[in-house]
């Protein structure tokens, strides 16, 4: 088990490493630049910009002037926010996104299992649809619309809530954010906890434990729970990365400060060091996520063995 | 149809009384299992013999409580004087196992891949005996051992694919034993094994039924399994009883033409080079049964009077019944 993590980490280097060079050259390679916005500069001005930078350098010194920071920990300066560097911005504004996505993931997985599971034993009854209509629904309706929703319920027809801001997490901040961010996941696990936990159902080793007249809650959780469990945990692992890294709807609506903003604004501004920043910590966790799976999946299954 | 008398004495374990299983789908009502009688004694073997979809194992399903959602039972199966067919989900659990146990056909998927061999079978012994998992655990070891499976106390545990598939049957039998109960109910054990592995585990159970004094009711479409250990068979044919007698009776004076066709089908080594005798055709639609006899269309005696009256299942002097109207009326061959 050891070995395969530290195999995992190792194959993580080069992989990090051609998504760092395939998206700088993507990057640069799109027209415009940070700082050819409508306002255009006196040429002296830019010039002396540009230079600051390096953006009057070819591209591919550009490319390994940022990849001497990056083995420093450093991710740059910010094209965009002035005395900011991309460090300290997503220093600030990822530990928002986790506890919002923290939170998400939990309820999800607790409601989207519990779900999926209650419908799946139920199939076909009115149990059963009534979940997976609100689960269909839970998919289709989109975030954007979720959001103002919210707002409007929680905030403006009754002053439950604060309709926005962060106040350092304090839950009445994090409700509303926790809501919109986590139902399309609840859905999303619901529906494949249900369709597994069918196939499990039907499965001839399930059948043996009726026959050993196990009473059905031991026969669902001793049983059933943990191989159904398996295309849940490969949806997981890449989910709860997109789930903590935020959303751009959820920090736009709600306010909050998290870092989802930085993914369009970044790219909208040309802010070619907040990219990177962004594609870099979304890559790590995707490939750090990934090895967990793996891992997760060694535990549950005796037949994968590393 | 009329009623078969019982030969209800003392002790009866099992009396099986006008079984019907059916299944709702889609295309309207299947009947896969046709007013079923029989009866075992304790400690007796029965076998029940029949083609793919002749209702055996729907039988053995029926009386374990297993059926699938869609079917529909009538009739009565009395255990012990009490009618187990009638008993909800939890009632049954305290008999499955401890007094009906039940193996199935594919040991290679009937086994928990995801639990450790020991856990599988310890688990029947705390929920039905009440015991702890030490004594359990020991109880276990003991019973993989009455199975003869080596190094039993180092396979407790580990996982069942690291287990052949007449080691996994080995620890399925194992597991239908561990509570010592009055009926074993075998579903083709022996189907999804190969052939010196089959031999292994039909000797295995002889010794067992002797050793626990199990009834059993054995279900195959292998003729070899039911002459190596029965008392009892059961012919089956489209969900109904085509011959019921003793092994005896049935191997050496088949009175119905099908049993007959089956004993000429066996393959023998010493007829190498003829030809293998089979029956022609094959079983009628469960969805829409003829209204004659159902194995009208494959019979080689058939007359007019097969294709529009379903024989009745007719007793012998011997005690040998048999669904057919030549057999009942001495037609001349």
């Amino acid at each position: 088990m050891l070995t395969f993590i530290s195999k995992r980490i190792l194959e993580a280097i080069p992989t990090l490493l051609v998504l760092i060079t395939v998206s700088f050259f993507l990057m640069h390679s799109a027209p415009g630049s940070p700082f050819s916005g409508e306002r255009t500069l006196p040429p002296e001005v830019l010039a002396n910009i540009n230079a600051k930078y390096h953006l009057d350098e070819p591209v591919i010194n550009q490319f390994f002037y940022y990849l001497g920071g990056l083995l420093q920990g450093d991710l740059g300066p910010s094209f965009r926010y002035k005395d900011f560097t991309i460090n300290e911005l997503i220093a600030q504004s990822f530990p928002v996104s986790a506890e919002i996505g923290i939170w998400s993931f939990l309820v999800a997985l607790t409601i989207g299992v519990g779900c999926g599971v209650i419908a799946a034993l139920r199939q076909n009854s009115w149990i059963d649809y009534s979940v997976m209509g609100f689960a269909n629904l839970g998919i289709v309706l989109p975030n954007f619309v979720l959001a103002p929703l919210c707002i409007l319920v929680f905030s403006i027809y009754n002053q439950l809530l604060p309709p926005g801001g962060w106040n350092g997490g304090a839950w009445p901040y994090l409700v509303m954010p926790v809501i919109a961010m986590s139902t399309s996941y609840i859905a999303q696990i619901a529906r494949i906890t249900r369709g597994s936990m069918i196939e499990t159902m039907h499965s001839n080793f399930i059948r043996t434990a009726r026959a050993k007249g196990l009473p059905k809650h031991r026969i669902i959780f001793q049983h059933a729970l943990r191989p159904a469990m398996l295309p849940v945990i490969s949806y997981l692992g890449p989910a709860f990365v997109g789930i903590i890294t935020g959303s751009v709807i959820v920090d736009v609506y709600f306010g909050t400060g998290g870092i989802g903003q930085h993914f369009i604004n970044g790219a909208l501004n040309r802010d070619y060091s907040m990219v990177m920043g962004v594609t870099i910590l979304v890559g790590t966790l995707t490939i750090l996520f990934n090895a967990i799976v793996d891992v997760l999946y060694a535990l549950i299954d005796p037949k994968i063995r590393y | 149809m009329t009623p078969l008398t019982h030969t209800t004495s003392a002790n009866t374990l099992l009396d099986v009384g006008n079984l019907r299983v059916r299944f709702k789908t889609p295309d309207g009502l299947v009947t896969a299992v046709n007013n079923l009688n029989f009866t075992l004694a304790q400690g007796e073997t029965l076998g029940i013999v029949g083609e793919s979809g002749s209702g055996k194992s729907q039988t053995a399903f029926a009386l374990m409580g297993l059926l699938a959602k869609n079917g529909l039972i009538e009739g009565e199966a009395r255990f012990e004087g009490s009618n187990i067919l009638s008993l909800n989900d939890k009632a049954m659990n305290r008999i499955r196992s401890k007094d009906i146990a039940m193996i199935f056909q594919d040991p290679m998927t009937s086994l928990n891949p995801y639990m450790k061999v020991g856990q599988q079978l310890m688990e029947v012994l705390t929920l039905h005996k009440g015991m702890s998992k030490a004594n359990a655990f020991d109880a276990s070891v003991k019973m993989l051992d009455a199975v003869k499976m080596p190094e039993a106390r180092k396979r407790m545990a580990m996982y069942p694919h690291e287990f052949s598939g007449g080691m996994r049957q080995r620890v399925m039998i194992a597991m239908a034993l561990l509570c010592q109960p009055k009926l074993l109910i075998a579903d083709e054990p022996t189907t999804a094994l190969d052939v010196t592995v089959q031999a292994q585990i039909l000797t295995l159970l002889n010794e067992l039924k002797q050793d626990f004094n199990t009834a059993i009711v054995m279900i195959t479409h292998d003729l070899g399994v039911v002459a190596g250990l029965c008392d009892k068979v059961l012919v089956m044919y489209a969900g109904q009883t085509m011959e019921y007698g003793t092994a005896e009776d049935v191997f050496y004076r088949p009175t119905h033409p099908y049993t007959q066709g089956l004993l000429k089908a066996i393959p023998r080594l010493d007829s190498e080079g003829s030809t293998l005798a089979t029956i022609p055709g094959n079983p009628p639609n469960l969805l829409n049964l003829p209204t004659g006899c159902p194995f009208e269309a494959r019979c080689e005696f058939a007359r007019a009077r097969c294709l529009t009256e379903t024989p009745i299942l007719n007793t012998f002097v011997s005690g040998q019944k048999s669904a057919c109207h030549k057999s009942t009326e001495g037609w001349a061959v």
